[in-house]
């Protein structure tokens, strides 16, 4: 134990001896590891708040599209955008055992005022189930019932986004906003859902009865959508082949025609972002490896060079009682501190990075302590691994020959 | 007690050498430094080796201090035969047996007179002030105050004299209390006073049962040993005793010390 710490001084030493070679020698592990460190940690808190806004879908939710390809919002294919309606919501909650919950979705937009106060905004007309579906709480007074859907009520949920907006800390439960110049009664505020997937504001929102977002607002007769709640994350894949089982049957598509509808369930979602993610783990693991490889040959270079230059010292230990694994130990030990050093300087690098990165870019990041384990670890790994030809070179120097070097 | 072994029978043998050849080099370049070296040398013995320059001096000290091998002849050390030995076995008996003294110091660069003297203390078998005994560094700078060096041990070997790196380099082949020195010039860098200052030590250490084996140009520094063998061309031109070895510790005494 002792000899390791003594040869272990010695190999400090001749680190400090020599900084400024030290240092260069160690660049390329902390540009390595610092990119590494950086790059999880960018990966991680986008893949962590993907995560999140997944959940925030909802529970287990299937969204029916009109239109055969239903792409991020944005109708790509052929096929009709009206070929949703209130009579499929009634089929598909009445007749499919896999689904908890649904909801006819109609999205429109306007012009909300309260006072002084003015905003646009999303209002998107729901049944009463659609919170329950989105998993989405009433933080103030309550949603609206069944009722207020069948008498096409002027009532709203409004969202965190525009409590703060229009009523700034004022109560808005019972309050009358304008919506379109129509008066409606403000009956809850939402909770606070964050941003989707896309970067949309989900607390921007106004619900209303669909009825009334119908008739009343953007006179529309068809859906835009219905969501469903199925009854579990395993019985989503059943839930949305029956779904497109019936609706096929209720808008009499021959068989081999093409769906005037398209399912997407939060697993598909899953899986997409899952995959994305995936790829760009094995990305990120091949810039770590050629970065850390780089660096690890620089480091072999240098202790190459090193062995050569200090052949008369070499030689002077071995005459005075050095065997070769003293050496080898030598400056296999400066290698390896050499190149954890370079693992440290590249973890504080790589967090600085991502805290600027979080604080500039607005990005989330999340450091993983595995990742700064396992990085400080390659490092050191590396570090022996190149260090171990030339350490092994220098201890099978001939001890006289390595005296009269010049 | 010495004396009295001298007379139960002669003290073992600790060098025997046996037609030793050393030959550099192969083919054209060929330079054979030496050719046939033979003699004994005995526990407590004092030897001084003479020779002009070139006549296989440092040579037969490499092959002595188990840092060479020869090329032909045998090496016994401690009646075992050298050549048979490996690398590190090689190394193990100049940790532990052996202190060598270098013609050119051998001192490492931008280290400080303290480390160069630890090191031979790093390599010992059981590294020194493992078992509760004095630390390193302690070790270091006695052999360092042994030497008149005790004010500079923070000194780096640019920082200090010829005649002061040779002591260093004189401290380090004795911090590991050898049982046989081996000086190659040991004072061909210091004055007459610090020269006879060196030999006293010898002498010290030699009373004290260290076999020493010096090398030297200077007939009056070889006067202070008990032996003195001369080499010309790689073979022994002469090897006989002195009757009356010079008194270093004496002479000190009698010259006064210099202001
Ligand atoms: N590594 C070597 N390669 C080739 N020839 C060498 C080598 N070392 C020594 N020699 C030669 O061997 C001979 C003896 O050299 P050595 O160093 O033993 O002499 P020396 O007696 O110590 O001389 P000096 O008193 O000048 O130190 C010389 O002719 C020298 O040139
Ligand atoms: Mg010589």
């Amino acid at each position: 134990m002792t000899r390791f710490f003594l040869i272990l001084r010695v190999a400090f030493r001749a680190i400090a001896r020599n900084k400024l070679r030290s240092a260069l020698t160690c660049l390329g592990i902390i540009i390595g590891v610092g990119a590494v460190i950086a790059m999880v940690a960018i990966g991680e808190g986008a893949s962590s708040m993907v995560r999140s806004q997944i959940a925030s879908l909802g529970d287990n939710v299937i969204n029916i599209f009109p239109g055969s390809d239903y792409r991020g919002g944005r109708m790509m294919g052929g096929g009709t955008n009206s070929s949703l309606t209130e009579g499929d919501v009634e089929a598909l909650a009445t007749q499919l055992p896999y689904l908890t919950a649904v909801s006819p979705v109609v999205n429109t937009s306007g012009q909300v005022i309260f006072g002084n106060q003015n905003w646009s905004t999303q209002v998107v007309g729901v049944g009463v189930d659609y919170l329950t579906i989105r998993r989405w709480a009433v933080v103030k007074g309550a949603n609206f019932n069944p009722s207020a859907v069948r008498s096409v009520a002027k009532v709203a949920l409004i969202g965190q986004t525009i409590a703060d907006q229009l009523f700034q800390g004022e109560d808005p439960v019972g309050q009358v906003i304008r919506i379109k110049k129509m008066p409606f009664t403000v009956v809850g505020v939402l909770d606070k859902k964050g941003m989707n997937t896309w970067g949309r504001d989900q607390d921007d929102v106004i619900i209303v009865p669909y009825t009334t977002a119908m008739k009343r607002m953007s006179g529309q007769t068809y859906l835009s959508m219905i969501m469903a709640s199925a009854t579990s994350a395993a019985a989503l894949p059943q839930a949305s082949e029956a779904a497109t089982e019936l609706l096929r049957t209720r808008h009499r598509i021959p068989p081999g025609g093409t769906d005037d509808f398209s399912i997407r369930t939060q697993a598909d979602i899953q899986n997409v972002m899952g995959s994305t993610a995936g790829v760009m783990r094995v990305l990120l693991a091949v810039i770590a490896s050629v970065s850390l490889v780089v660096g690890g040959i620089g480091i072999m270079n240098i202790m190459l060079v090193s062995v050569t230059e200090r052949t008369r010292e070499i030689g002077v230990r071995m005459a005075v009682g050095a065997k070769g694994w003293h050496v080898l130990l030598q400056f296999l030990a400066e290698s390896t501190v050499l190149a954890s050093l370079g693992g440290v300087l590249g973890i504080l690098l790589g967090l600085l990075t991502a805290e600027l990165v979080s604080r500039f870019a607005r990005w989330p990041v999340l450091v993983s302590p595995q990742s700064v384990v396992v990085a400080f670890c390659f490092a050191a790994a590396i570090g022996i691994f190149f260090g171990f030809w030339p350490a092994r070179k220098a201890s099978q120097l001939d001890p006289i020959e390595a005296l009269r070097y010049e | 007690m010495q004396e009295i072994e001298r007379r139960d029978g002669r003290p073992p043998v600790v060098l025997g050498i046996r037609d030793l050849v050393k030959v550099y080099g192969r083919g054209e370049g060929e330079v054979t430094a030496l050719r046939g070296v033979s003699f004994d040398v005995q526990r407590g013995e004092f030897v001084a080796i003479m020779g002009s320059s070139g006549s296989g001096k440092s040579t037969l000290m490499n092959l002595i201090g188990c840092l060479d091998r020869p090329t032909r002849g045998t090496y016994l050390l401690d009646g075992e035969d050298v050549s048979l030995w490996g690398r590190d076995q090689l190394a193990e008996v100049r940790s532990r047996r052996i202190g060598f003294v270098f013609q050119s110091f051998n001192l490492l660069p931008r280290t400080s007179a303290l480390e160069n003297v630890e090191l031979p203390l790093l390599y010992r078998a059981t590294p020194a002030g493992e078992s509760g005994g004095p630390s390193i560094a302690e070790q270091a700078r006695q052999a360092l105050v042994r030497v008149g060096l005790g004010e500079r041990v923070k000194h780096h070997p640019s920082q200090l004299s010829g005649g002061q790196q040779q002591r260093v380099a004189i401290a380090r082949a004795l911090v590991n209390q050898p049982s046989l020195l081996l000086a190659d010039e040991p004072t061909g860098n210091l004055d007459s006073r610090t020269s006879i200052e060196i030999m006293r030590l010898f002498q010290e250490l030699n009373a004290g049962g260290m076999t020493i084996i010096l090398i030297t140009h200077e007939v009056d520094i070889s006067e202070y040993a008990r032996r003195v063998i001369t080499l010309r061309d790689g073979r022994i031109l002469s090897d006989h005793p002195i009757a009356a070895p010079r008194d270093a510790a004496a002479e000190l005494a009698r010259a006064p010390e210099p202001e």
